[in-house]
C-alpha cells in the first residue's frame, strides 16, 4: 500500500479519523520503503478510564476477573487522579492482528507518533523475535483470553467464588516460575512411539549375536539404582509440574493452573526483552518520522513537536539525579538500535575492530539479525560498544556482602569495557531478578511430599517472610507437605525451610 | 490491511468486577475506616464517598524474591570522578545499594488508600445496620422518578398503542394520497361523458375507460392502515416532585450520656435523616440538646460540647414546639421528630414530658420517634419509658425503642417505613 501523497499532511492539535488513516497510509507506505515486516494492525481509540481498565489487567483486552486486578486498578487511578503518573501514550498487545490502544487526549502528532511506534515498531518485533516465535501464538491468544476468561467464570459459578480465588491466588505466587525456558520437545505420538519400539526391535534381531549370552553377570551400577528420584531431572517450571503431578487437584483446579501458567509463558518473551522491544519500536518511530519528513509529507512544526516528546522518552538521568529509576529501557535500547546502524555505515576504527562482522555492511540487514535472534541480555553482550559505554559514562558498582564499603569495580576505559559490557548484561539476565528454584524430589511412594530446591546464586538469601507466604500457596496447590531446601555452589543443603498441611 | 476502530463508546467500567471483589476481600479493613469516618462525619456529609487505608503489607502479593544480603554488582549511567577502585560508603539503611535491578521500582507504600464511592460506602453503612437489602437501596437511591405522558410517537410496544392518534393519522394519509386520484377520477368521468356524448371513435372512449379503471385500482389500493400510521403512547420519566421537611434531633447532653451512647444516637439519627432526604428534596436539621434547660445549637456543638447538669426533657420538648411555631408552620412542612436519651429524668418531668408530647407535639408532627440508650447492665425501664410507653397507640404516629448496640436500630425505623407504607 504505497499512499501516493502530495505535499505535507495536515497538522495540528486535533485529530480526526480520517486524518489518522491518512497518517496510518503515510507511515505504512514508509515502513514498506524499510521493508519491516508486520501482522496486520489493529488501531483503537479509547479514553482514559478504558486505558486504567486496561492498565490493571497488564494491557490484555479481557482477563479472567481476580482481586488482585481489582487493586492494581485502584492503585493506577489513584495516582493518575492526584496527578503522581501520567497515563500511557499507548499499550500495544503481542496478537494478530497486532491491536494498539491509543489515547484520545493525543494530539495528532503524538497519534502518529504512537501509530509509528506501537502499530510498525512494536509489531514487528513480536513478528521477528525468536522469543515470541518460540513461545506465543499471536493469532490464537485472543481467543485462549476469552477461553480463560469463561472458564473461570464458569468454575465459580459452579464452585463458588472462593475456591476459586484461592487456587489463582496460589498460582499468582508461583506465576514467575511457571515458564518454560526452553522449547519442549514434542511428545511423541502412540503411533510413534510404536514405530519406534517395532525399529529397535528390528535392530536388536539383526545384531543378535548367541555369543553375548556366555558373558558373565556384572552387579548394576549404582547410578541405575538411583533413579528412583523422581523427577529424574530438576523442573524449573514449577506450576507445570504441580498442574501434571499434584495429588489433590481437582481438574478444574488443574485447568486454572494452567491457565494462570500460559499467561506467564504469554508474557516471558516481554519480560526478557523490554530493552530489545522498547528501542525497536523507539528507532523505528524515529526513523520513519524522519523519514517522512525527509519526503516532505509532514512539516517543520510537526518535527519540532515530535522531537520534543522524542526527546523525553529516551532521557537518561545520572545516577546521581533526582528521579533516577536505573537503565532507562527505551534510552538504552534506542541508542544501541542507532549505534548499529552508526557502525554499519560510518565505523570507526574502534568499532571495525570490536565489531568486525558488522561494519560496512547493510544496516538494514544486521538490525534485522540483531532483532530476530536475540534477547536483552545477549544482546546488550554483544552489541554495547564502548562508544555508547563512554557516552552514558557506564560504571560498576559491586556490593560484596564480606567488605565495609562498596567498590568502584570498573568504569568507561580501556580495561572496564569488556567488564562493565559483561555486567549490564547480566543486570537483564533471569537468574540476577529471580532466585532459581526448581523442582527436586516428588515422593511418589513415600509421604507425596514435594521438595523444591533453591541454588543460592553468589551468597543471596531469599526474602524470608515472602518466601514462607510462597511456600504456603504453594502446598495448598499441593496438598502435602511442601519443602524448600537451600543449596549452596557446593551442592550441600545449606537449609530448608516447610510447610505441612 | 489495517483498522482504525473507535472504542471510546466502549463499556468502560470493565475493572468494576475487580474492584468489588478488592473491597469484598478486604472488608475487615475497610469496615472500620467506615466506622472512623461515621464518627468524625457530619450526618449531612454521611452519604459521601470517602478515604480507606488499608496496610500494604496485608494485601501484598507474595513472590519469591531475593532478601538483602549476597555479593551484587549494578551498573549506573552518569560517572563524573569515579575511578577503578574508589570506595563509596554503604548507604543507611543497610541493604544493598543498588537501586538497579529490583528494587526501588517494585517497593509499595506503606498504606494502600483509595477511594469509596457513595454507594460503596452507603452499602458497608447499612451492612452495620442490618437494613434488608431491599431497604438498603431503597434508601440509597437517589431520587423518585415518575413516569409522565409526553405526546405521542411512532414506535413503541403494542399496550401503549394510541388507537384514536392510529386513526387520525391513517385518516389524514389517505386524504393526502388519495385526494389528488380521486380529482384524475372525477375528471376522467366527465371526459369520457363528454367524449360519449360528442360521439368520438371508440378507441378514444376506450382510452379514457382503461385510464378510469386503472385509477380506481390505485385508489382501492390506498391501505386502511398503514405501518407509518401506528402512533404510541409516549411516557418520559420525571423527578417526582417532592416537599420539605424538617428533621428535629434532640438528645440529652447530660453527663450520663457517654460517648457510647452518643455514638449510637448519632447512627440513628443519620438513618433517619438519609430516609428523610430520599423522600423529600429538601431536609432542614434542628439540632437541640439539654441537660436541665434547652439549647438549639450546631451539629458540633450537639454531638462533640460536653455538658453537664440535670436532665429536664420537658425543656427540649417545649423548645421544638417554640421552634415549629416561630419557622416551620405546620401547612409547609412535614416535621419529623427524633429523641435520643438514656431514660434518665426525674420527679415531675417524665409525666409531663409525655403529656406535652401528646397534646402539643403529636399533632404536629409526621412522625416521632424515640430511642433509649440505657447504660449496658441496665435492667428495668426507666421512667421516661414508662410515661412514653403508654404514646404508644394507633392513632398515634409514634415508635419507641431500647437500644444497646448499633444492630438495633434498624428496628426502629422498621416501625417507621411501615406506617409511611414504603
Amino acid at each position: 500500500m504505497n499512499a501516493r501523497i502530495h505535499g505535507p499532511l495536515p497538522h495540528g492539535p486535533e485529530w480526526e479519523f480520517d486524518l489518522l488513516e491518512q497518517y496510518d497510509a503515510a507511515i505504512a507506505g514508509t515502513a514498506a520503503e524499510f521493508a519491516l515486516d508486520t501482522y496486520p494492525n489493529q488501531i483503537e481509540i479509547i479514553n482514559s478510564e478504558q486505558m486504567l481498565d486496561a492498565y490493571a489487567s497488564s494491557g490484555l483486552p479481557l482477563g479472567y476477573p481476580h482481586w488482585s486486578y481489582g487493586k492494581a486498578f485502584i492503585r493506577h487511578d489513584q495516582a493518575y487522579r492526584k496527578g503522581y503518573q501520567g497515563l500511557a501514550y499507548e499499550i500495544v498487545i503481542n496478537s494478530s492482528p497486532c491491536i494498539a490502544y491509543l489515547m484520545e487526549e493525543n494530539s495528532l502528532m503524538m497519534q502518529a507518533l504512537v501509530i509509528a511506534h506501537a502499530s510498525y515498531g512494536h509489531n514487528s518485533f513480536f513478528k521477528g523475535n525468536y522469543l515470541f516465535r518460540q513461545f506465543t501464538q499471536a493469532d490464537a491468544i485472543l481467543d485462549y483470553l476469552v477461553f480463560a476468561r469463561r472458564y473461570v467464570m464458569e468454575c465459580e459459578q459452579r464452585h463458588g467464588t472462593a475456591e476459586v480465588e484461592e487456587v489463582i491466588d496460589s498460582c499468582h505466587a508461583l506465576m514467575d516460575y511457571g515458564v518454560d525456558r526452553y522449547r519442549r520437545p514434542q511428545q511423541q505420538s502412540a503411533k510413534e512411539k510404536e514405530a519406534r519400539k517395532s525399529e529397535m526391535e528390528e535392530h536388536q534381531r539383526r545384531e543378535f549375536n548367541d555369543l553375548w549370552r556366555t558373558l558373565p553377570p556384572t552387579a548394576p551400577l549404582a547410578s541405575d539404582t538411583a533413579a528412583a528420584v523422581f523427577p529424574a531431572e530438576p523442573e524449573e517450571n514449577v506450576l507445570y509440574f504441580v498442574e501434571k503431578h499434584s495429588p489433590r487437584l481437582a481438574p478444574w483446579q488443574r485447568e486454572l493452573v494452567r491457565i494462570v501458567r500460559k499467561l506467564a509463558q504469554y508474557f516471558y518473551p516481554q519480560t526478557q526483552t523490554k530493552v530489545m522491544n522498547e528501542g525497536w519500536a523507539t528507532f523505528w518511530h524515529y526513523t520513519l518520522l524522519n523519514r517522512m519528513y525527509e519526503k516532505k509529507i509532514v512539516d517543520d512544526a510537526f518535527m519540532i513537536e515530535f522531537l520534543h516528546n522524542h526527546t523525553n522518552v529516551i532521557a537518561q538521568r545520572g545516577f546521581d539525579q533526582p528521579g533516577y529509576h536505573g537503565m532507562n529501557p527505551y534510552a538504552l535500547g534506542f541508542a544501541m538500535m542507532q549505534d548499529i546502524r552508526r557502525i554499519c555505515e560510518n565505523p570507526t576504527a574502534e568499532d571495525a575492530a570490536w565489531f568486525p562482522e558488522l561494519a560496512r555492511t547493510d544496516w538494514r540487514k544486521s538490525l534485522d539479525f540483531a532483532m530476530r535472534n536475540f534477547k536483552d541480555e545477549s544482546f546488550i553482550a554483544q552489541y554495547l560498544s564502548p562508544r555508547l559505554i563512554r557516552e552514558f559514562r557506564l560504571f560498576v558498582v559491586a556490593d560484596h556482602i564480606g567488605k565495609a564499603e562498596l567498590e568502584v569495580d570498573s568504569i568507561h576505559n580501556e580495561q572496564g569495557y569488556r567488564r562493565v559490557r559483561r555486567m549490564l548484561a547480566d543486570q537483564y539476565k533471569r537468574e540476577n531478578i529471580l532466585p532459581e528454584i526448581q523442582v527436586a524430589r516428588y515422593e511418589r511412594d513415600g509421604d507425596r511430599s514435594l521438595t523444591l530446591r533453591n541454588q543460592i546464586f553468589r551468597g543471596r538469601p531469599l526474602a524470608d517472610d515472602e518466601a514462607n507466604e510462597v511456600l504456603r500457596h504453594l502446598g495448598r496447590l499441593w496438598g502435602f507437605p511442601v519443602r524448600l531446601e537451600a543449596v549452596d555452589a557446593e551442592g550441600r543443603i545449606d537449609g530448608y525451610r516447610e510447610w505441612r498441611p | 490491511m489495517n483498522y482504525l476502530i473507535d472504542r471510546r463508546l466502549n463499556g468502560r467500567n470493565k475493572s468494576a468486577v475487580n474492584r468489588e471483589r478488592f473491597i469484598r476481600r478486604y472488608k475487615d479493613h475497610i469496615r472500620r475506616s467506615v466506622k472512623g469516618m461515621i464518627a468524625e462525619r457530619s450526618i449531612k456529609d454521611m452519604a459521601k464517598g470517602g478515604d480507606v487505608k488499608v496496610p500494604a503489607k496485608d494485601i501484598s502479593e507474595p513472590n519469591f524474591r531475593y532478601g538483602s544480603g549476597g555479593d551484587w554488582e549494578s551498573v549506573h549511567p552518569g560517572n563524573k570522578e569515579f575511578v577503578r577502585g574508589d570506595k563509596i560508603p554503604r548507604p543507611e539503611g543497610g541493604g544493598r545499594g543498588s537501586g538497579g535491578t529490583d528494587s526501588g521500582s517494585g517497593e509499595a507504600v506503606d498504606e494502600f488508600v483509595f477511594t469509596l464511592s457513595r454507594d460503596e460506602f452507603l452499602s458497608i453503612f447499612f451492612e452495620d445496620l442490618e437494613l434488608p437489602n431491599l431497604m438498603r437501596t431503597a434508601i440509597a437511591e437517589a431520587q423518585d422518578k415518575k413516569l409522565v405522558r409526553a405526546g405521542y410517537v411512532k414506535e413503541g410496544t403494542p399496550s401503549n398503542l394510541s388507537v384514536i392518534r392510529t386513526m387520525k393519522t391513517a385518516l389524514a394519509r389517505r386524504i393526502a394520497l388519495g385526494g389528488p386520484l380521486k380529482d384524475e377520477l372525477e375528471e376522467a368521468r366527465a371526459e369520457l361523458e363528454v367524449a360519449a356524448r360528442a360521439g368520438k371513435p371508440r378507441t378514444h372512449i376506450a382510452d379514457i375507460e382503461t385510464r378510469i379503471l386503472d385509477l380506481e385500482g390505485r385508489l382501492q389500493r390506498l391501505p386502511f392502515l398503514d405501518d407509518v400510521d401506528l402512533r404510541y403512547r409516549h411516557r418520559v420519566s420525571v423527578p417526582k416532585p417532592s416537599a420539605r421537611a424538617v428533621m428535629f434531633c434532640l438528645m440529652d447532653v447530660s453527663a450520663s450520656m457517654d460517648e457510647r451512647k452518643k455514638d449510637l444516637a448519632k447512627r440513628f439519627f443519620t438513618l433517619l435523616y438519609l430516609f428523610l432526604t430520599r423522600k423529600y428534596e429538601r431536609v432542614e436539621l434542628v439540632f437541640i440538646r439539654h441537660t436541665d434547660e434547652a439549647q438549639e445549637v450546631d451539629e458540633d456543638t450537639f454531638f462533640y460540647d460536653t455538658q453537664s447538669g440535670g436532665t429536664v426533657v420537658y425543656s427540649a420538648l417545649e423548645l421544638m414546639q417554640q421552634i415549629c411555631a416561630a419557622r416551620y408552620p405546620r401547612s409547609e412542612w412535614n416535621i419529623y421528630g427524633a429523641q435520643a436519651s438514656d431514660g434518665d429524668a426525674f420527679g415531675a418531668d417524665p409525666a409531663k414530658s409525655a403529656r406535652f408530647l401528646r397534646e402539643h407535639l403529636l399533632p404536629l408532627t409526621r412522625y416521632f420517634a424515640y430511642i433509649e440508650c440505657p447504660d449496658e447492665n441496665q435492667s428495668g425501664n426507666s421512667s421516661l419509658w414508662v410515661e412514653y410507653e403508654e404514646l404508644q397507640r394507633p392513632e398515634h404516629d409514634f415508635a419507641m425503642r431500647r437500644v444497646y448496640s448499633a444492630t438495633e436500630i434498624y428496628p426502629v425505623f422498621r416501625d417507621l417505613f411501615r406506617k409511611e407504607k414504603v
